[in-house]
């Protein structure tokens, strides 16, 4: 099962985690084949907001909202179940200055079309007529 | 008695025993709350219909759990037309299993409540949310009373309900027990939600009963199956604070279930062997270094029950546990429970300087027992009018049938100003 752990971090320990711990622990994961994605992220100050309102396009500059900890950047995993994604998330090196979001993702419902089979397409075709 | 009817009254006995215990086993089977509470009651109708002609099995709980597990996958394989089987592997596995060995019964594993009480207070779900939630699907209490011992509405405590059966569907929190390494953690939790179950029993916060007997006996066995995985001090503290509690049961309320002070009990009918057990509990958890409110609470409780008589109580040593216990868990209810001692050991008036203390916090306004205590505390003080003020007071704020009675009745019996 997929989740999403997004870390969290205020700006006076925005760097207190080299990249490279990082880069390991992402490899180790990746090793491990509990890694699906992950990115670092450049500081809320590069962020862009887009919106549209009844069809006007708004754009700001800046996070959507301003918070004390901000998204620094994401590892989207694969666990078994919210126990194992603890505690993959409890040791994203940044876990000990900032706050990791674990979140479970979920599938996209889109409109179920019956399945073809034998049965369904000869009757499908003995309803459609000659 | 006719056969129809013996049939009705053992399914009553099973549901009333093994109710809880044959839903936690269907949990583990299907994996799921809601498809268990389904397939609970669907387990129940088959027996209502099949007992009468088929007889009452060896073993009703195990007979239960495969009729309900049946019903669950047969109903999911109905819902599921369109799905190839083969795509899913649970249900098809189950019902190679079944056609398979059809005469081997489930087993109803002691370890499936003790599962499924982790599973209910486990971290990620909010606090207030794992004990709700234990109450409901543990130990079978309805939402309303629930409610009731939170002195919360109602549709809120559904909601926190729903919300927290929603986190572990969707989240995917795993019904297991802890490793032994997250346990200590997970267990505090836990002990929480045991000892409201307890205190739901004990004192009924809605009804006419001063007192529920079965919902306390279930802490208890919680109480007791959580002490061998963990046999911890705070566990056996725990144990020993419900132990003594449940020992003045006969004392405590009259045949009419009208209310009887500590001071006013029959010790006679106080239950020496729970005592002696309580009491040899908390010796071994007061032993230990790290010393917790359980323990604490349950030191003060075996000195009221050790006294042959309310003028042998111990007040002293009594307070001086409060006072620890203030130190580890400042709590507005145990500084209220201090003041009664302090009323004991050195008179109404400090208790009540005390106690106005306590309340011009705020935090005790819809206590009904720091209302209760006050106007007591006035009352003894001869200050009758504001006795009458605060007996109205804690009676406005009380929903149950014989701690409103009393009240009344302390109420009514103040001279007339």
């Amino acid at each position: 099962m997929k989740y999403l752990c997004l870390v969290y971090l205020a700006p006076d320990v925005w760097n207190a985690c080299p990249d490279s711990v990082c880069a390991d622990y992402g490899q180790t994961l990746k090793t491990n084949g509990k890694l699906i994605d992950g990115q670092p992220l450049h500081p809320t100050s590069t962020a862009t907001t887009v919106r549209v309102r009844n069809g006007q396009l708004a754009i700001t500059d800046g996070p959507f909202a301003e918070t004390k900890e901000a998204l620094a950047g994401f590892y989207l995993i694969d666990a078994r179940d919210l126990n194992e994604a603890i505690q993959i998330a409890a040791k994203i090196p940044p876990a000990k200055f900032g706050s990791i979001e674990v979140r479970p993702t979920r599938e996209l419902v889109v409109d179920e079309m019956p399945r073809a089979t034998p049965d369904n397409v000869s009757r499908a075709a003995a309803a459609a007529g000659p | 008695m006719p056969e129809l009817a013996r049939v009705r009254a053992e399914i009553d006995n099973v549901y009333r025993k093994d109710s809880r215990k044959i839903f936690a086993t269907l949990i583990r089977l299907l994996g799921d709350f809601d498809r268990a509470e389904e397939a609970l009651a669907d387990a129940f109708r088959a027996a209502v219909e099949k007992w009468p002609t088929e007889g009452i099995p060896q073993n009703p709980a195990s007979w239960l759990v495969s009729a309900g597990r049946f019903k669950s996958i047969d109903k999911q394989r109905r819902e599921k037309r369109f799905d190839h089987l083969e795509d899913r592997p649970d249900v098809s596995e189950a019902l190679a299993d079944e056609s398979a060995r059809p005469d081997l019964l489930p087993e109803l594993l002691e370890d499936d409540r003790l599962r499924l009480v982790f599973t209910c207070c486990h971290p990620a779900i909010a606090p207030d949310a794992q004990v709700a939630l234990t109450l409901r699907e543990v130990c079978g209490l309805t939402t309303e009373e629930i409610a009731a011992a939170f002195l919360t509405p109602a549709p809120t405590m559904a909601q926190r309900i729903v919300r927290a059966k929603g986190k572990i569907r969707d989240a995917n929190i795993p019904y297991q027990v802890p490793s032994r390494e997250e346990l200590p953690q997970r267990l505090d939790s836990v002990l929480r939600c045991v000892y409201l179950v307890f205190n739901e029993g004990y004192s009924a916060s809605r009804g006419d009963s001063a007192t529920r007997a079965d919902l306390s006996s279930e802490a208890i066995r919680l109480g007791r199956l959580v002490l061998e995985l963990l046999p911890e001090p705070e566990v056996r503290g725990l144990l020993a604070l419900m132990l003594l509690h449940e020992s003045r049961r006969e004392a405590r309320a009259t045949a009419d279930g009208e209310l009887i002070l500590l001071d006013d009990q029959d010790r006679q009918l106080w239950n020496r062997e729970l005592i002696a057990e309580g009491s040899a509990l908390v010796r071994a958890a007061l032993t230990t270094r790290s010393v917790g409110p359980y323990a604490l609470q349950a030191a003060i409780a075996a000195l009221h029950a050790e006294a042959p008589t309310p003028a042998d109580t111990d007040w002293s040593e009594i307070i001086g546990f409060y006072d620890i216990l203030m130190r580890l868990t400042p709590s507005p209810i145990i500084a209220l429970n201090r003041t009664v001692a302090v009323a004991q050991l050195h008179g109404p008036a400090l208790a009540l300087e005390h106690l106005d203390g306590l309340l011009a916090d705020g935090a005790l306004d819809n206590y009904q027992l720091a209302h209760a205590a006050r106007a007591d505390f006035l009352r003894r003080l001869d200050r009758h009018a504001e006795a009458r003020d605060a007996y109205t007071r804690a009676i406005a704020l009380t929903a149950q049938g014989p701690a409103r009675r009393f009240l009344e009745k302390r109420l009514a019996a103040l001279p007339d100003r």
